[in-house]
């Protein structure tokens, strides 16, 4: 610690606290409403978090409930829930991350090899379509895809003569129909986000490559690949910080209450959901809760110090 | 532009003597799997529509099909000769996605602004308290109760209103909108004895347009394509539900009520169940598609702006 600056020295009054909320008042003002928001819907349900270490009685409220410690963890812990919500929700995420970034990438670069300008932009617009429609809709192409008894792709299986497996009894199926419906969904938004990134590249060096002779395949792999690098990295980066997080409404438009698919589809949103609303079980779906968002934050803030490592104008804070 | 044109000319025409062999490849790669994306993007929706033309015994004795094998408009015959509950949908999507993107908008493109000015001595303060709350939650039980049990808003719109109205996110977007808009702006205003809310709503809000175009439209979807909080929050007291809850209601009503009836033949001939289900999810996602072209370039926008920095 440096010796305190002698007051003297600096020679203005820093302003009263009273005088600077004065002089802004009007910007306070402009904030007050998203102040009040996150007050209301973020800060305001946080002290509820301590159901999570009570036997919740609805009648009594979260604080007149009977405190019970740490017993809605343990039991989460021993009966091996928590470690099955767990790995499926980091797997799923990990495949989505690493399989969607793959492919946004090489669409985003084969587009950006067109020189027909329509031909793009109906492409972007084709793709970007999934992302515009409800969880609810996804649902429902999926089921016209694969019912077994209507399905387009179990008329095309059979049509072929084998046998279409029962999938919706079949949990093993589910992990890849999942991912593929999400980077159905998804992939489109990706590619439009690296293209972005592409074509806000500098083009000169481009140019120049081309002048020399390089070739299509290697400007890709000596000029744009090695540009995005560090908008993939930090994209990544962002991506693993949020790897606790599942995509609740995909996952639960697609599997809803089938409990045969459970032990391959399960994630901690559609646990949390439905200990809540369909066994009133609001205590251990808030321990479930809880657990994600303490350690999702580690794993966030542990994110965010790497990317500051990288490229400190990147980080979130 | 024709001097730029005629320097690469030169260039161009001795490159297509030689034009490299992977551009060609990869040329021709890129056509085949992108066109096979873009159809992959698409098929499903028109399989629905197809389906929702289809009689409902052709899809039992032939499936779902690429193109219907009996045409019948029945579904949506009896969708439109009852057509209270989707009318009724309507009426509540469309209010909350007028009301709640119009809100939104405001209060986001105001606190952006705020946030992005240089001389308020509070933004970063301000900001942190905004973006902690995306970093850490207290979970959806705690939040489940503060609406039901504290606010009494079970089975009321604004349970559904409310929490939709703005992100973190959007107001980071917001905020980046903003920095592109001169600072200058604000400072004139200032030396002309302007107020902040005047400056902002005079001077700033203007040169927003395809900030509140793209903010707009990513509120406006987060409203239309709503199921998930009336789920939580609407019981089945509320007469009319959102648009999409309402599909998911039929999607999931109609398979329960096939499984009771599974055996007797009698009912299922009566309602033709899966048409039924593909004419409803025409009718409640018709119009986004519809406007999709139009609006697309305004999310593309977006996207440059808060994706990769966000």
């Amino acid at each position: 610690m440096q010796k305190a600056v002698p007051q003297k020295v600096v020679n203005y009054r820093k302003p009263s606290v009273g005088r600077t909320i004065l002089q802004n008042r009007t910007l306070i003002l402009m904030c007050l409403p998203a102040i009040l928001f996150f007050l209301v819907f973020s800060y305001l349900p946080m002290p509820g978090a301590y159901i999570a270490f009570t036997n919740f009685q609805y009648d009594k409220g979260i604080f007149a409930s009977p405190f019970v410690g740490l017993k809605n963890f343990q039991f989460l812990f021993s009966s091996g829930q928590l470690g099955l919500l767990l790995k499926n929700t980091v797997l799923y995420n990990l495949a989505f991350i690493l399989v969607g970034n793959f492919l946004q990438l090489t669409f985003a670069i084969l587009l950006n090899e067109i020189a027909c300008k329509g031909y793009k932009k109906t492409a972007q617009s084709l793709m970007f379509l999934p992302y515009f429609i409800s969880d609810v809709l996804v649902s429902l192409l999926v089921y016209n895809l694969i019912n077994y008894d209507y399905g387009f792709i179990s008329n095309l299986v059979r049509s072929v003569g084998s046998e279409m497996p029962k999938v919706y009894q079949n949990a093993n199926a589910w992990p890849f129909i999942i991912v593929l419906v999400h980077l159905w969904k998804s992939t489109g938004y990706g590619t439009v986000v690296y293209f972005a990134a592409i074509t806000g590249m500098d083009s000169s060096m481009m140019e120049a490559a081309q002048i020399d002779g390089a070739n299509a395949w290697q400007r890709i792999c000596h000029i744009t690949l090695p540009t995005l690098k560090p908008t993939v990295i930090i994209l990544f980066l962002f991506a693993i910080g949020g790897i606790l997080k599942g995509n609740f409404g995909l996952f639960y438009n697609l599997v809803g209450n089938n409990s045969m698919l459970f032990k391959t589809t399960d994630i901690i949103e559609t646990y949390v959901y439905r200990s809540m609303m369909n066994s009133f079980n609001f205590s251990q779906s808030s321990a479930v809760g809880l657990f994600q968002s303490v350690v999702g934050f580690f794993i966030v803030l542990g994110a965010n110090a790497f990317v500051k490592h990288l490229d400190p104008d990147y980080a979130l804070f | 532009m024709t001097v730029k044109a005629r320097i690469p000319d030169h260039i161009m025409r001795t490159s297509r003597i030689k034009k490299d062999k992977t551009q060609i490849t990869i040329n021709i790669v890129t056509y085949i799997l992108v066109t096979i994306f873009c159809i992959m993007c698409i098929l499903p929706f028109w399989m629905i529509i197809a389906s929702s033309f289809a009689s409902e015994d052709s899809i039992r004795r032939t499936g779902f099909t690429l193109w219907p094998t009996e045409v019948s408009t029945y579904s949506y015959e009896l969708l439109f000769r009852s057509p209270d509950q989707m009318l009724g949908a309507y009426a509540v999507t469309i209010g909350l996605t007028l009301v709640g993107t119009l809100i939104g908008l405001f209060i986001v493109s105001m606190t952006g602004y705020a946030l992005q000015r240089r001389d308020f001595p509070y933004r970063n303060g301000i900001m942190f308290y905004i973006y902690f709350t995306s970093l850490f939650s207290a979970g959806l039980v705690p939040f489940y109760l503060l609406i039901v049990q504290y606010l009494n808003l079970r089975d009321s719109y604004f349970a559904i209103l409310l929490p939709l109205l703005m992100s973190p996110w959007l107001i980071v977007l917001m905020k980046n909108f903003v920095k592109a808009i001169p600072h200058e702006i604000t400072e004139s205003g200032k030396i002309d004895g302007a107020g902040d809310f005047r400056i902002f709503y005079s001077l700033v809000l203007p040169n927003l347009k395809p900030a509140l175009a793209t903010i707009g439209l990513f509120l406006a979807l987060s409203y239309w394509n709503e199921w998930y909080y009336s789920s939580l929050f609407l019981t089945t007291k509320v007469t009319y539900r959102p648009l999409q809850y309402h599909l998911y209601n039929v999607i999931n009503k109609v398979a329960s009520l096939k499984n009771s009836v599974a055996g007797s033949n009698v009912v299922i001939k009566d309602l033709p169940g899966e048409t039924l289900k593909m004419a409803t999810a025409v009718i409640a996602t018709g119009p986004i598609i519809l406007l999709y072209p139009f609006v697309q370039k305004y999310f593309v926008a977006g996207l440059t702006v808060g994706a990769v920095k966000g």
